[in-house]
């Protein structure tokens, strides 16, 4: 492994932007404003696009203590090699100062601005995926995808409680559906692409426990993905058009994780099955929120019937 | 330190100078918008 390459030269800006993983930063947003929209309610536009702007800032400060954290194993992966602390375009301490910095500015204007319980969730996100997932459980257990899966799903609760002032069943289930999601959304990726997490001692599953196990896995995830993502018609969170749409993503999700279950990865694989399964999966989230959006506006405006939880 | 650095630096610093400027203006306008829309509640 080497080590970051001195820096002289201030970085460029475009380097700490690049820090907050602009990419992931964009899910992060939808499914947020996803949830502020969903949740019964109104809020000040204002105050909405604070709350969203909060999440994104957390989420981007978390990302910059993450790579932080990392550094010295991004450089020794292909696909992170050229990140800016690994490519010694930024000095680890700024990265560290920049992530604390975006990090409590996060939580301190959600908390003035919008709503001390979303700043409080929020801050627990940050800490959850900057301690908890990167520094302690990532490298220690085949099982971080699903633990950091749960940073991941806190975005869409916390526009909720940024709107409702608190936490219900609803922006749960909303957290458990992308909880249950990352797993075979990620795994699925993970079979197709050759990464060198286990050069880096990061225990990844189909290193770990095989393929065979990591393939039953992304299964049973997608088994228990279907109930999670239909119960808030069914609780009555939700509308018959969520529902429906739930139903039919869901089910459509689970037929593609099939062939990924059961088969065996031959030599020259194409991995065609698990290569389909990841474009879906994406798909599944943004199809998923928007449902649930365009259900709850329709239902607030009264052109379709449905109670609002 | 040989021109082209002296150079650089100062194209950098200048960008970050500008970039950091504009975060902070848009601070002022959205705190001032909250404080706006809060006072109304």
């Amino acid at each position: 492994m080497r080590n970051a390459v001195a820096v002289t030269l201030p970085a460029d800006w475009r380097d700490f932007f690049a820090l907050t993983k602009p990419r992931v930063m964009s899910l992060v947003i939808f499914t947020g404003l996803c949830g502020l929209i969903a949740a019964p309610g109104s809020i000040n536009p204002v105050i909405g696009f604070t709350a969203v702007l909060c999440i994104a800032l957390g989420a981007g400060g978390a990302a910059a203590l993450n790579q932080w954290w990392e550094a010295d194993l991004d450089a020794g992966m292909k696909r992170t090699a050229s990140r800016p602390l690994p490519a010694g375009r930024l000095a680890r301490g700024d990265a560290l100062a920049f992530g604390i910095i975006l990090s409590a500015l996060s939580v301190i204007v959600m908390g003035l601005g919008v709503h001390w319980l979303a700043a409080g969730l929020l801050a627990v996100s940050i800490f959850y995926y900057a301690v908890i997932y990167t520094i302690w459980l990532k490298p220690r257990t085949p099982q971080n995808i699903v633990i950091g899966g749960g940073a991941g799903a806190f975005p869409p609760m916390i526009g909720w409680v940024a709107v409702t002032g608190e936490i219900t069943l609803m922006p749960v289930l909303l957290f458990a559906i992308i909880f249950f999601w990352t797993p075979p959304h990620f795994w699925a990726l993970a079979l197709f692409v050759k990464s060198d997490y286990a050069k880096v001692g990061i225990p990844m599953m189909p290193v770990v426990a095989g393929e065979r196990s990591t393939r039953r896995q992304i299964l049973l995830y997608a088994l228990v993905l279907l109930p999670v993502a239909i119960a808030p018609w069914l609780v009555g969170g939700a509308g018959a058009f969520y529902g429906g749409a739930a139903l039919v993503l869901s089910l459509s999700f689970l037929a593609l994780t099939l062939p990924v279950a059961f088969r065996v990865q031959t030599k020259e694989d194409a991995m065609l099955p698990e290569k389909r399964l990841f474009g879906f999966s994406i798909v599944y989230l943004f199809a998923l929120f928007a449902a649930l959006v365009a259900d709850r506006v329709a239902a607030a405006q009264g052109w379709i019937q449905g109670s609002i939880a | 330190m040989s021109p082209e650095e002296e150079t650089e630096i100062k194209r950098r610093q200048r960008s970050r100078n500008i970039v950091l400027g504009s975060v902070l203006l848009f601070f002022v306008a959205l705190f001032y918008a909250i404080t706006i829309v809060r006072m109304g509640d």
